[in-house]
């Protein structure tokens, strides 16, 4: 029987809340969790946002964020209670017996300090070791997490080096003091998908060396799937199936378990590109001012009416600049857009009414993209005011109308922003593009920050509403489920030019060039064994060539 | 490396572009003063042609730029100009005046800038619990009381009833370290009272402003020790707007205490200002208010380039 490291009995986490308008409110975010975890072994944490998976994590850490109190139930941690711990008894266990991998490393670290310093503060500060040694296990880490040139790497600043590197440095920075327990908090979310899968190896290897015992938190169920023995489901603070993970993925017991095991599972035919394209992009070729290097390199795509084409690539990949070109916030050096058959002028400020009703947007960050002051209804009814000049009871009967598109009933018209889920928000987003009754909008990334279930509604509605309206989407994205759900065409690109562009089943379909073939190789799978397989697959092909 | 030497020589440029436009500001705010130098250096008896003479000897019937350009010659060579009322060498009076100015200064910012910035980070540390609230109270106070009625207390109390102090703050060339750090107690601790409140009130704001950060979080989590927290990760990435505060208070130190001098009875620049202001004596006005733009614009310049230098992404070019 191996030895226990954590147990936590009937964890309750409560937080105060401050509804507008309203009395402040306590709200239970953790309810009655119970889990156990021994030594050495790995448990994954899934759920939605909200679900209060990195509240129970930092709970682990006898830390509340924000305002959240612990207000039931035991943290056991080697044993002993850390809710009956004083402030100094739990400094003494953070960093020395549990330590913390944060979702966005580039955050976490401290940007006027070097990464050495930062690495083995920890190990310093609890006097666990003298400097030098510190330095020696920090390199033997850097080294052993795949990071490059390990002895000098410590010497720069977090600026100085890539994300996904960062969010290594942050795993060895947690395994430096040689802890029982280290908590994953999202650690590969903010990554690329490429540099993902390197990353969960390398973490999952050195969880397996240093015999550390790890809480694993995601919203990706794949991904937990691939490091962990145990699986827990949260959703809204409660448990909802919490088993072996091999049960968990192969055998599901909740419907909400199944619900997560099968997201994803639209089925969109592909439709056949016409002659006549909605949207032409000949030869872009772009660049920002003041810089040196073309960001865009003669991009050709087409976009047919009534259909979506997907541009998919990685952060930096370029695909957000060619948004902005489309939109003419970025007129390019050389090539043309052409709408319905008419060129465009390059540039935002001289483009016709008309030209900017065609084409319309929708972001990644809803929040952002509304006025927080203005009602839905103020939102929806600006463009069909500007567009059509439609006002008072017609423009409130178009707003109704719209509402219904978007499966919103009437009663939200009068709400605010800030009163609507993540969801709604992009709902109402996606409807006030319509309103301007567009050929074409551009989807940037618009499902990226929701949750997969969400997301899927999402997607869903843009499937419909394509029926309905007849718009056609170019959606940005670098998530190739996503692609796989609703695109006609596709479109790859990799450092600012398309690598690879055809209808979803050509593009899909294999030979593959080397670097689409990389990024659909690492996307994870909902199965056991999927990131061994890829891995030990990748490393026989580099000792082939 | 390359990014931050032009990053900073820009600065310095800009600099003496601004003291350039400053000197031009000058030169015409006393011009177009009322009144006629050569008036009021004869007296309303002069004759007519003693004026008309001693205008030609001053050159004020010249064309104004030429007497800018003159004037900012002779400024470029060190050449301050003499003093209309007594003829003296204006850059020999004033170089005395400026370096008790500067001593008092001085004296006054080692004291206030390491105390300002100590009580802004014990604010945070004790944030929104009595510590912060005594330290928001007392420095509140102390700004909020005028400078010469903050001085006429600490007199009655320091110098009149408990005599640890003069009251009257002479010092002359010769005297030691010693006798001029004991001389100058009062203005000294005036001036500290006086420019602490807001470089304190700053340094809280700042940290604070960056207590939210994930790095922050980080280092809770590393277990360290709140104060350690505060003054290792949180204050170093809050030194640029700091930096800024202190250089402001700085320059003030140098060019406000006009008010604390004449309480004390200091010989420095702002005595020496406003008696000649009062006797319409042009050169020193100019004089000084030149070098008080040269100080003004020499600290914040100094600030930006603190604040170039302490940006590790500057610093550190990928």
């Amino acid at each position: 029987m191996a030895e226990t490291l954590l147990q936590i009995r009937n964890l309750r986490i409560e937080a105060t809340a401050y509804p507008p308008g309203e009395p402040p409110q306590d709200i239970v975010i953790v309810d009655d969790v119970s889990l156990t975890l021994e030594k050495g072994r790995v448990l994954g944490l899934i759920g939605e946002s909200g679900a209060g998976k990195s509240t129970i994590g930092l709970s682990a850490l006898a830390y509340g964020r924000g305002g959240v109190r612990i207000t039931g139930g035991e943290i056991l941690l080697n044993g002993r209670d850390l809710r009956k711990l004083r402030p100094a008894g739990m400094r003494a266990a953070r960093g020395r017996e549990v330590t913390y991998v944060a979702q966005s490393a580039a955050a976490a670290f401290n940007p006027a300090k070097r990464l050495i310093d930062q690495v083995i503060e920890t190990t310093l500060q609890h006097g666990l070791m003298p400097r030098t040694a510190a330095e020696m296990r920090a390199v033997e880490l850097f080294a052993k997490l795949g990071l490059p040139d390990p002895e000098t790497f410590g010497k720069r600043y977090p600026h100085q080096v890539s994300g996904g590197q960062l969010q290594r440095a942050m795993t060895a920075m947690a395994l430096c003091p040689a802890p029982d327990l280290v908590i994953f908090d999202e650690p590969t979310t903010a990554l690329d998908v490429t540099t993902q899968i390197d990353v969960l190896a390398a973490i999952k290897e050195a969880i397996a060396d240093t015999g550390v015992g790890a809480l694993y938190i995601t919203h990706d169920l794949a991904v937990v799937a691939q490091v962990s023995d145990d699986i827990m489901v949260l959703r809204g603070g409660k448990t909802v199936e919490y088993g072996p993970v091999r049960q968990i993925i192969e055998a599901p017991q909740q419907d909400y378990t199944r619900a997560l095991v099968s997201v994803r599972g639209i089925e969109h035919e592909e439709k056949t590109p016409t002659a006549e394209p909605v949207l032409s992009v000949k030869g872009v070729t772009a660049r920002y001012s003041g810089t040196r290097f073309d960001v865009l390199r003669d991009i050709s795509v087409d976009l047919s009416p009534g259909q979506t084409l997907a541009v998919v690539g990685e952060s930096g990949s370029g695909k957000s600049t060619l948004a902005r070109v489309i939109t003419g916030l970025l007129p390019p050096s050389q090539g043309e857009i052409v709408v319905a058959g008419r060129q465009l002028s390059p540039d935002l400020k001289s483009r016709t009414r008309e030209d900017l009703r065609e084409l319309q947007m929708i972001y990644q960050m809803a929040d952002t993209a509304m006025n927080p002051r203005h009602t839905v209804g103020t939102i929806i009814g600006r463009p069909l005011e500007f567009y059509f000049g439609l006002k008072g009871a017609a423009r409130r009967k178009r707003v109704q109308e719209l509402l219904d598109e978007i499966e919103m009933s009437e009663g939200y018209i009068d709400r605010y922003p800030a009163e609507l889920s993540g969801g709604q928000k992009q709902r109402v987003c996606i409807a006030r593009a319509l309103a301007a009754k567009p050929k074409m909008i551009i989807c940037d990334e618009v499902t990226s920050a929701l949750d997969p279930l969400v997301a899927d509604g999402i997607l869903k509605l843009l499937l419909n509403l394509q029926k309905i309206e007849q718009v056609a989407y170019l959606f940005i994205t670098h998530d190739l489920a996503t692609v796989r759900a609703i695109a006609d065409s596709i479109a790859v690109m990799y450092q600012g030019e398309v690598v690879r562009y055809g209808t979803k089943s050509e593009v899909l379909a294999p030979p593959f060039d080397d670097y689409t073939d990389l990024l659909l190789s690492s996307v994870p799978e909902m199965k056991l064994g999927w990131l061994e397989e890829v891995i030990a697959h990748r490393k026989m092909e580099s000792a082939g060539h | 490396m390359n990014i931050v030497l032009k990053l900073v020589a820009q600065r310095i440029a800009l600099g003496i572009l601004l003291l350039l436009a400053a000197s031009v500001l000058i030169f015409v705010g006393t011009n177009i003063l009322p009144g006629d130098v050569a008036q009021s250096i004869l007296g309303q008896s002069a004759t007519p042609q003693a004026l008309a003479n001693l205008r030609a000897e001053l050159g004020l019937n010249q064309p104004a730029y030429l007497r800018y350009l003159e004037w900012l010659g002779g400024v470029l060579h060190g050449n301050l100009g003499h003093s209309l009322t007594n003829g003296q060498d204006i850059a020999t009076a004033i170089s005395g005046r400026l370096a008790n100015t500067l001593f008092l200064a001085s004296v006054a910012a080692v004291i206030a800038v390491p105390l300002a910035v100590t009580l802004g980070l014990i604010a945070v540390r004790y944030r929104d619990r009595w510590p912060d609230k005594l330290i928001s109270a007392i420095t509140l106070t102390s700004v909020s009381l005028p400078e010469f009625l903050l001085g006429y207390i600490v007199i009655y109390f320091l110098a009149v009833k408990f005599h640890v102090a003069p009251s009257v703050a002479t010092i002359y060339p010769g005297m030691s370290l010693l006798q001029k750090l004991h001389a100058v107690i009062l203005p000294a601790l005036v001036l500290v009272l006086v420019v602490q409140g807001q470089m304190m009130r700053m340094t809280r704001a700042a940290v604070l402003n960056l207590m939210q950060s994930a790095y922050i979080e980080t280092a809770e989590l590393k277990g360290l020790r709140p104060f350690l927290i505060i003054a290792r990760h949180a204050f170093p990435n809050a030194i640029s707007p700091i930096i800024n505060v202190v250089m402001i208070n700085l320059a003030y130190l140098v060019v406000g205490i006009v008010v604390t001098e004449v309480v004390f009875t200091y010989p420095g620049m702002g005595q020496y200002l406003v008696d000649h202001v009062a006797k319409r004596d042009i050169p020193v006005v100019q004089a000084s208010a030149l070098i008080f733009a040269a100080v003004y614009i020499g600290l914040n310049m100094l600030a930006d380039v603190v604040s170039i230098l302490t940006n590790p992404r500057l610093r550190h070019p990928k």
